[in-house]
């Protein structure tokens, strides 16, 4: 790891006239992933990286997997980097939900945020045999017996998943301790309690369930977007649906504490240029995935917005 | 029948020569890495998703079959030969296989392995062509009281392998659940044993408890008794499997098919427990109880082909409803993603010309890597020649190694060590190890249903039950249970059997 710092110290003397300009590629670039290799965030780290290569922006990005504990064993390392301005961290809101749940002593508010990349809406879907047509049959089924109305989602206590649902609750006015939520391993295990209707409705990011949406075998009673989403046009958002409720799942990058604000500038700049690139947009159609592109200061401020609101409901929840 | 007539299709175009050098590449990474412990097809096949985005899809996923295909091969090698398994679906192979090996059947133990798994992985694909439809639908029926009947009858078929004592086995299995405990509660979010240590949130990965229990701890237990005992070289026998083998190899291949299967396309069955069950029954079904526990090729046999089986079960939700039930699924599943295919129940229609391009692969890659593995067993099993103080060098040198590639932790150098000398001590004082493991195993996902039956019934514990499978399953254990009872004091004891 010395090396590694050390080699980021002496090199950022030279490209400083260079990152800026950004004439020439960028040298030495890290990537951490806090979580396993195929996983979304290591997806979007690789190809991050390799948009940087193919658009010239970065030269042999390297990008390496460090899991464990929802990603907060990568955050602790991250902030434990402080000043290393080659090495950035890609994350996202469920960085946000295990750093408290796992009670971490390194929080996000440690690092220096980078730029948002990506995000995707929310769902509530049930299975087409489900008695609820719309939200507001859901939401009156579930304000009169939030027990028996169980709602499952792809992720552990703390992660996206649960939020969404939580901040649901919050938002029609169900306490979110009486919520039942069933934590199952991923999309993979949520689609069949779906499917079977074991759970009453399902919570997780629209992309899981749009093959199961074009067959007809579920139906989105609402999307947790501002605006309709192309791929599900029938369903309306919760804000349509007179549920004051905007949720999204995000992912980004931050980089270790401490660096300098030249660091920081190539940083940004390399992303921004990534991000403006051909080789980007044609990934994002691709993967389905929608740009939500914001930078520096501007993502810091909603990252600690983000980063309060979880915690507020977690604590809540007693999980914090 | 269009589906046959599609598959051969599948064949035509599996047969060009880049595409069997594809498969053959696969299969080859697929063995090497199965061989490795902690490293698992899943990681790999991560690994080379960014390299495979300059092939067709095709291509691409003619490679991934084999490694899929190839890793349950390569798990067993080093059960069988060093003890050590790569997998958590090959530690059951390790008991019987290991036995084998140390008494000079090493080459039949790997035969039968490495047939095993040809016919598992045959019949299974076979299977995947015919009743893809029949088996999503009876898959997604299943809930959480299902699941926990299903953990409940293993456990019931855990007792089997405790040993001749009892009272050690159920320490050891009591030692597998406590440590399976470790880690973030799923359903609470709660820590549980992680003593403030971050890297223990996630809990204790199988691999480092398997390799340490098993490797470490049977490395230091030779070398505590080498001074003692003279330096002996394992003898290596004969080469090939014999009549009598392929005749006590057949009906365990097969039952270990019908149980692997089955669980592989169950959203939460996994490889491990058909195993398990595979392992009870050809226990309880042998001609030749007394060679259980010292080598019978029975238990081989079933479950390597129960492991085979079941990854060839896996693709069954993966294809027909974008469903990962494992890992390694999981991985292929973002593959299709990043190609812009998005598997689902509409993939048959759109895509029709790949799924059965990949079934097709996975024909030929299950017979090349029996025409692989079956001349190599005779060069595996002499390694088992190399002198004991090298070997089990090696052997530690693979573990370190295995344990540390699970997820590049240091501490899980120090957990191996630990269980290690966990591991040497109950050999040391007589407890079998095996219980253990499948403590580690079984525990979380026993408590994992169980709690999420009753969170769905709202705390009634009339959850429990509920689903067809849960009463037909709870059923066989009753029988299970009972029929001993009832043989003793009803039928009267005539020439017992056994």
């Amino acid at each position: 790891m010395l090396a590694v710092s050390a080699c980021g110290a002496t090199a950022d003397k030279a490209e400083s006239g260079s990152g800026n300009t950004g004439d020439k590629p960028v040298t030495g670039l890290r990537i951490m992933v806090p979580n396993t290799p195929g996983s979304g965030y290591d997806v979007t780290a690789r190809t991050v990286a390799q948009v940087m290569q193919d658009s010239k922006v970065a030269s042999g990005a390297q990008v390496y997997n460090l899991p464990g504990a929802g990603g907060t064993v990568g955050l602790q390392r991250l902030v434990n980097e402080k000043g290393n301005g080659k090495l950035a961290m890609q994350m996202g809101l469920g960085v946000v939900g295990s750093s408290y749940t796992s009670k971490s002593a390194a929080t996000l508010t440690d690092t220096t945020p980078l730029a948002k990349l990506i995000e995707e809406a929310g769902a509530i879907v049930v299975s087409k045999d489900s008695p609820y047509k719309t939200i507001d049959d859901l939401v009156t089924a579930w304000k009169k017996d939030p027990k028996k109305v169980a709602v499952g989602g792809g992720s552990s206590p703390g992660g996206p998943d649960h939020l969404l649902p939580m901040q649901l609750a919050e938002a029609v006015g169900i306490e979110p301790k009486k919520v039942n939520y069933i934590s199952y391993d991923g999309g993979g295990e949520l689609l069949p309690a779906i499917l079977g209707d074991k759970i009453a409705f399902g919570a997780s990011g629209f992309g899981e369930f749009l093959d199961q949406i074009e067959a007809g075998q579920v139906r989105v009673l609402a999307v947790t977007s501002e605006k309709p989403i192309d791929a599900v046009k029938d369903a309306p958002t919760l804000v349509d649906s007179g549920i004051d409720l905007v949720f999204t799942n995000w992912r980004g990058i931050v980089a270790p504490p401490g660096i300098t604000d030249e660091q920081k500038k190539t940083w940004v700049d390399s992303l921004t240029t990534m991000h403006d690139s051909e080789q980007w947009k044609a990934e994002l159609t691709k993967r389905g995935w929608t740009d939500a592109f914001i930078t520096g200061d501007e993502f810091g401020s909603f990252l600690k917005e983000q980063d309060k609101s979880v915690a507020d409901l977690l604590t809540e929840l007693g999980l914090a | 029948m269009d589906n046959l007539n599609n598959l051969m299709q599948g064949f035509e175009d599996v047969i060009a020569p880049m595409n069997l050098l594809l498969a053959l590449i696969g299969v080859l990474v697929g063995t090497a890495v199965g061989v490795l412990p902690g490293i698992g097809p899943a990681m790999t096949v991560a690994l080379l998703l960014p390299i495979t985005y300059g092939m067709e899809p095709v291509q691409a996923f003619i490679m991934f079959a084999g490694i899929f295909y190839g890793g349950m091969y390569g798990g067993s090698t080093t059960s069988i030969l060093l003890n050590t398994p790569g997998e958590s679906s090959s530690v059951v192979t390790a008991i019987e296989g290991n036995k084998m090996a140390k008494s000079g059947r090493a080459a039949q133990a790997l035969a039968t392995a490495a047939i095993g798994s040809f016919v598992a992985g045959t019949i299974a694909t076979l299977l995947l062509v015919l009743v893809t439809p029949v088996v999503v639908d009876f898959a997604v029926s299943l809930g959480a009281p299902d699941y926990f009947a299903l953990m409940l009858l293993s456990f019931i078929a855990v007792t089997s392998v405790l040993g001749a004592s009892r009272i050690r086995g159920l320490i050891s299995l009591l030692l597998g659940l406590t440590i399976g405990l470790v880690g973030i509660d799923t359903v609470s979010g709660q820590q549980r044993l992680t003593l403030g240590v971050p890297q223990l949130a996630d809990g204790i990965d199988v691999v480092v408890v398997a390799v340490g229990i098993f490797a470490v701890g049977e490395a230091l237990w030779v070398a505590a008794h080498l001074r003692r005992k003279p330096v002996e070289v394992i003898p290596v026998g004969r080469p090939w499997m014999g009549k009598k083998d392929w005749k006590r190899s057949w009906k365990p291949w097969l039952r270990g098919t019908a149980f692997g299967f089955p669980f592989g396309a169950l959203p939460a069955g996994g490889a491990e427990i058909p195993t398990f069950l595979s392992y009870a029954t050809e226990k309880r079904l042998t001609k030749h109880p007394e060679e259980f526990g010292k080598g019978a090729i029975e238990g081989v046999a079933g479950p390597e082909a129960a492991n085979n089986a079941s990854a060839a079960g896996t693709l069954v939700p993966m294809l027909a409803i974008g469903l990962p039930t494992n890992a390694t699924a999981a991985v292929m599943l973002a593959a299709f993603q990043s190609y812009g295919i998005q598997p689902g129940p509409l993939l048959f229609e759109r895509e029709a010309s790949l799924v059965w391009v990949l079934i097709a692969s996975l024909f030929v890659g299950n017979l090349m890597l029996l025409l692989l593995n079956l001349p190599l067993a005779p060069a595996w099993a002499k390694l088992l020649q190399i002198p004991r103080p090298y070997l089990y060098a090696g052997i530690l040198f693979f573990a370190s190694m295995g344990a540390y590639a699970v997820n590049a932790q240091p501490l899980d150098l120090f957990l191996l060590l630990l269980l290690g000398l966990l591991g040497f001590a109950m050999r040391r004082f007589g407890l079998p190890v095996l219980p253990l493991i499948i403590g580690v195993i079984l525990g979380p996902r026993a408590e994992l249903q169980g709690r999420r039956s009753l969170q769905l019934s709202g705390g009634e514990l009339s959850g429990l039950v509920g689903g067809p499978v849960s009463y037909a399953v709870y059923t066989v254990i009753v029988l299970v249970l009972v029929w001993p009872l009832v043989r003793r004091f009803v039928v009267r004891p005539r020439t017992s059997p056994a």
